[in-house]
């Protein structure tokens, strides 16, 4: 292996303020390699990526391209070297075109005016290298997560890319989905291009990756194949070795209280004649492709929408429909999907996001309980062990682990008992997801039950007791722990693949 | 980036020399106007006497009372253009109840209170039922206030009631006006601080949504910040009122602007979640000094409006700076 890497970060380090993020740090990127990046949340991944994209300059070290030292000042000046970044957070302008958000900042003209069919035939052609087949004049914000993600890709990769950065790429896919873009990757792997690949789904690193770059609290942990087994890269990720993934413990003897009964609800075009009962203790998985209508029926049982018919009932009473605060009342705890843009006020602290749920009921005369509120939410974030500096920092300095153990923390301390999850570990790193796992386990061992949305097979297969499939909005079985397998499950999630929009 | 152990060694180097450049940043407004006070003292005798320093209390006191109800709204993530409508309106009904239709004069001050908080309901359930945008829906009643007040005074001023004119009087050498902005000022920041609803303010203008899921009642809050604005707006219209005896049907027209500056300057963003009732004071104290200084001096009242829109440029600027430092 004589080749040059495209891109080497040689002994960087990058500080802010007074705190060192990444420290002498080394990496490359090979041509037709996919190089791993892999580290807890924290550890100073995306502060390395920035540095390749240009965002950040390193405060020590060089950066190498094509063996030459250079600095990328700008984002631009890491484009013009053909460094490209597919983002966590995704960069599109949701009120244009798919092919206008495709082909943004180098729109095809005509005489000084866009030239519109030039812009659809460019845009189809940077689609295709993905196999997204979408009308390219839909207004992005009109599609799914999972098909925004796609177009950025198609984007990124359009800009004939020799180093593609990818930032959790996978984190809002489905396995199909994941798939097209892992052979997407195979394709450029075969063309040359050098890829940088962040993912918290240990799976895939064997399945996508050449080598592994571990770090950890910002320092150069090691470099080993991607092959290696996903305990040894926990335990290089972690610094500890983690026995369990899924720590699921059940209860031998089921209770048979029934907690929440979900009769015939239906809403039009979201979901439809949905009938399930969950007993205290017990963990409901509901999988599905994205798109089946599992977040929206999470949502009408939380009183965050309202539905056409049918009924939610908790310990036997009937709850009225789209009505958060009764469902509270009733012990629903809703820890939604998007976690910044539904779960949390990012700018307020951590104390003021843990009591929202209670803020009006822990009130006297209309004052509200600033004492028994802190007195609370350090209890909480002390038995969640949410890692912060003060409990009046601004959560948005958290973690996405932490972040999401403060949205549950809210619920806990409103002793909610019914907790609806939907995608409960998204952007969580390996050590934080197992403690919301074993948070799970402590909240259905004193009796609460859980209703969990994953679009994580393994997740749905490891922590839950039983699972629902959905299908196009509607049940398509019921599995129960023991049946399950990825193969059973996705049978049933599975439609005709192609049709799937 | 953030740095997930609460290991002791982090806390040690925080014990530092004063850091400037923080309190710069979170205190550029009362930095400011300290530096405007000390500029002004050495520029002219007449800044620094007791008349003046009155003077200034009571221009200071309609500006605040507007933008504290200002703050309440863009606090929650909304904004208000309607506040100087409605305060001509608020006054101009009290004036009428009392000379037109002949209420005792108490009534008519809670009249014009209560014509106040109406306006500031409809606003809030235009917004929060009616989903029309803040602007928008302030902006339909800015006009129709202001129409409204034409109409009930027929473009002509309204004496006021003893209650309102003494709202624009002295006890012993005190101004009234000032006497109402301080209870204001304790009034507003105590809700903002120790309320239910002050603290939802911060979390509904932070994101509605998520307040909305974990069952706080968004609209209700909505409703609620706006007819807060709209009292704010009456008792700012009374006090101006107060002070001339009467209310005129052009009375704080374009107040809202230097509401809504006096708010910015003073810290707030204006997508919502941050804001305090202590800054949005300095940002009117701000606007009031740079005026009367700048009439001290005899600095036309045009190239007034020039200097005071390069100190909002400046505030907000200032206010960018401010959140990138926080954020990285």
């Amino acid at each position: 292996m004589t080749v040059n890497p495209l891109i080497t970060l040689r002994n960087v380090t990058k500080t802010f303020g007074q705190v060192t993020v990444i420290q002498d740090v080394t990496v490359s990127v090979y041509p037709g390699q996919v190089q791993v990046l892999l580290g807890e949340n924290g550890a100073g991944k995306s502060t390395l990526i920035k540095m390749v994209a240009g965002v950040y300059q390193p405060d020590g070290g060089q950066i190498l391209v094509d063996g030459t030292v250079t600095t990328l000042p700008t984002t631009k000046a890491a484009e013009e070297h053909g460094i490209a970044t597919i983002h966590q957070e995704l960069n599109l302008v949701a009120t244009m075109s798919v092919a206008e958000n495709v082909m943004l900042g180098r729109m095809p003209t005509k005489f000084g005016m866009v030239d519109r069919k030039e812009l659809r035939r460019q845009a189809r052609a940077a689609l295709a290298l993905i196999g997204l087949e979408i009308d390219v004049d839909t207004p992005v914000g009109r599609l799914g997560i999972a098909r925004q993600q796609l177009v950025e890709i198609a984007k990124a990769l359009s800009i004939n890319a020799r180093v593609l950065i990818l930032d959790e790429p996978t984190a809002a896919l489905t396995r199909h989905e994941t798939q097209a873009l892992f052979a997407v990757m195979a394709d450029l792997r075969r063309r040359g291009v050098g890829m940088l690949f962040i993912s918290h789904h240990l799976d895939e690193i064997a399945e996508v990756g050449d080598t592994v770059t571990v770090i950890r609290d910002g320092h150069f942990i090691a470099e080993v194949p991607a092959s290696t087994p996903e305990d040894e890269l926990v335990k290089l990720m972690v610094g500890r070795s983690i026995e369990d993934q899924f720590p699921r413990r059940a209860d031998e003897t089921p209770a048979v209280t029934e907690v929440l009964a979900v009769s015939n609800l239906t809403s039009a075009g979201r979901f439809d004649d949905i009938s399930f009962t969950v007993r205290a203790g017990e963990v409901l998985g509901i999988a599905g492709l994205v798109g089946a209508g599992r977040t929206e029926l999470i949502r009408a049982i939380a009183g965050a929408d309202k539905y056409d018919t049918g009924s939610v009932a908790v310990r036997g009473t009937k709850l009225p429909k789209g009505d958060i605060q009764a469902a509270i009342r009733a012990g629903i705890g809703h820890v939604p999907e998007d976690r910044k843009g539904q779960g949390l006020v990012l700018d307020a602290s951590v104390n003021d996001n843990l009591g929202y749920a209670t803020l009006a009921s822990s009130a006297k005369l209309g004052l509200a309980d600033f004492t028994g509120q802190r007195t609370r939410a350090e209890a909480v974030a002390a038995k969640l062990r949410i890692r912060m500096h003060t409990i009046d920092q601004p959560i948005r300095s958290l973690s996405g682990g932490n972040q999401q153990k403060a949205v549950f923390g809210r619920w806990i301390i409103a002793a909610s008992t019914v907790l609806l999850l939907d995608e409960p570990t998204r952007g969580v790193d390996v050590g934080a997801k197992v403690e919301i796992y074993e948070l799970m386990n402590s909240i259905t061992a004193a009796g609460g039950a859980i209703v969990m949305v994953s679009s994580e097979l393994p997740e749905i297969l490891g922590m839950s007791d039983r699972i629902l499939v959905m299908r196009d909005g509607r049940l398509a079985g019921e599995l129960s722990a023991a049946d399950a397998t990825q193969d059973t499950v996705m049978t049933l999630a599975a439609r005709d693949v192609a049709a799937q929009r | 980036m953030s740095t997930t152990t609460t290991t002791p060694s982090t806390e040690t180097p925080t014990r530092r020399s004063f850091d400037y450049k923080t309190f710069l940043a979170n205190n550029g407004a009362l930095v400011g106007l300290v530096v405007l006070c000390i500029a002004l003292v050495i520029a002219t005798p007449d800044f620094l006497t007791g008349q003046n320093l009155l003077n200034i209390g009571i221009q200071v006191s309609t500006v605040a009372v507007l933008a504290f109800g200002m703050t309440f709204v863009i606090v929650a993530g909304g904004i208000d253009l309607s506040v100087g409508a409605v305060a001509a309106l608020s006054a101009m009904a009290s004036g009428w109840f009392f000379v037109s239709a002949g209420l005792p004069g108490w009534m008519a001050l809670i009249g014009g209170l209560v014509v106040g908080l109406a306006a500031g309901v409809i606003n809030g359930a235009a917004n929060a039922y009616g989903k029309l945008p803040s602007f928008i829906a302030t902006l339909a009643m800015l006009s129709v206030a202001r129409g409204l007040t034409l109409v009930i005074s027929d473009g002509r001023p309204i004496k006021t009631a003893p209650e309102v004119s003494f709202l624009g009087g002295n006890i012993g050498p005190v101004p009234m006006p000032i006497v109402i902005l301080v209870l204001a000022a304790v009034v507003a920041s105590f809700i903002l601080n120790r309320t239910v609803l002050g603290r939802s303010m911060y979390a509904v203008g932070g994101n509605a949504e998520a307040a909305r899921l974990s069952g706080l009642p968004v609209k209700r809050i909505i409703v609620t910040v706006f007819a807060l604005a709209g009292l704010f707006a009456a008792l700012a219209g009374l006090l101006l009122a107060g002070r001339l005896d009467s209310a005129q049907p052009q009375a704080a027209a374009g107040y809202e602007l230097d509401a809504i500056a006096a708010v910015v300057i003073g810290g707030a963003s204006l997508s919502g979640g941050l804001g305090k009732i202590s800054g949005t004071f300095i940002g009117a104290l701000v606007l009031v000094v740079i005026r009367n200084g700048l009439n001290l001096l005899n600095v036309s009242s045009f190239w007034q409006q020039v200097v005071i829109g390069l100190v909002i440029a400046l505030a907000v600027g200032a206010d960018v700076l401010r959140r990138k430092t926080r954020n990285s």
